[in-house]
């Protein structure tokens, strides 16, 4: 880690993620690697679907663990915490809508009432 | 707190005066952050969306018969360079070289532009093929999905030529660092929505 010369302690300077060339390297060939092993899965199709679908989905949520960490320099310790609060409420609340709606839409695609498609029916709206 | 003799001229206070400073922009960055997780929410709800609607092509053209995943490995690896040269940016920063700063700022930014253009090139082919955004609901929720990701690598643009003419103005003063962090968490946190992105979307849809 380099440390910046001019760090300067006598007026107030606004406290800032300290970035080094170690964690950028490592960020980026993590990523490269993390972004090439999808592709390459999903072009030539080792493994059957189901099996590539749930590989590359983990790979993208270690992805995204790698930027977070490596580009977006989050620790818990950022902004005293409030960093990663406001993360992990950001979190509950994205899994929350995604796997509501969903569960939702799944449940009204499967237990919608057949509907003929004869213009009858659509003029009176009328279920048979 | 500190206990003070009240005397008959001084006013009674009943409120903290021993506050810490406050340091201009003091909470930008936190405040920065909150701002990219709203923004968050939106991707989410149009992933939401995507997910859900992903799938009716209303006897139109599937994932699998629209995308090109060779086109979308290079859009992903412009991104990823981009991300890495922001990167680059920020080291010279803190060694206080205003000259790299700009030098990787505008390298980015050529970055960037290279995505748009190819994320461009593919939308100017899908909606010539007769695949744009009012074929199916699939399609709807793509372009409405992916297009936002879009707009916002171009407004980052828009806000990367114009910290480089602060730049050039000012120097590395503490408002322009700041608001080079602050692009550099825009920067970032689009290339971990475009992770989504391309895993969702491209490899998914390829695959279904």
């Amino acid at each position: 880690m380099s440390h910046d010369p001019h760090a300067a302690h006598g007026h107030h300077e606004i406290e800032m993620p300290h970035a080094s060339m170690r964690d950028y390297v490592i960020g980026f060939v993590l990523s490269v690697i993390l972004t090439a092993i999808p592709f390459w899965l999903v072009m030539t199709m080792p493994l059957s679907p189901g099996v590539t679908g749930a590989v590359i989905m983990g790979f993208a949520v270690v992805q995204i663990v790698v930027h977070m960490v490596f580009f977006l320099h989050m620790t818990p310790k950022a902004e005293g915490g409030w960093s990663l609060t406001s993360l992990v409420f950001t979190i509950i609340v994205v899994v929350i809508m995604l796997a509501g709606s969903l569960w939702v839409m799944h449940h009204l695609n499967t237990n919608m009432m057949p509907m003929p498609h004869e213009p009858t029916s659509q003029v009176t709206g009328q279920v048979p | 707190m500190s206990a003070k003799t009240i005397t008959a001229d001084a006013p009674v206070r009943f409120y903290d005066l021993d506050e810490h400073a406050h340091p201009e922009g003091h909470s930008t960055m936190l405040g920065f952050w909150i701002y990219l997780m709203s923004d968050c929410l939106i991707f989410a709800i149009l992933f939401a969306c995507y997910a859900v609607l992903g799938g009716s092509y209303a006897a139109g053209p599937s994932p699998k018969d629209l995308f090109d995943l060779k086109l979308i490995a290079l859009n992903t690896a412009m991104l990823l360079f981009s991300s890495i040269t922001y990167g680059f940016a920020v080291l010279q920063m803190q060694r206080g070289k205003v000259k790299g700063v700009q030098i990787w700022l505008a390298i980015t930014g050529l970055f960037g532009l290279a995505f748009l253009g190819i994320e461009l090139y593919e939308f100017h082919h899908l909606i010539e093929i007769g695949a744009g955004p009012q074929r199916s609901a699939f399609l709807s929720s793509f372009f409405t999905l992916v297009g936002t990701h879009g707009l916002h690598v171009t407004f980052g643009i828009v806000w990367l030529v114009t910290l480089m003419v602060q730049l050039s103005k000012r120097g590395l003063i503490a408002a322009n660092k700041r608001r080079v962090m602050c692009l550099s968490m825009f920067w970032h946190f689009l290339d971990v929505v475009w992770i989504g992105v391309f895993t969702f979307v491209y490899l998914m849809g390829v695959l279904r």
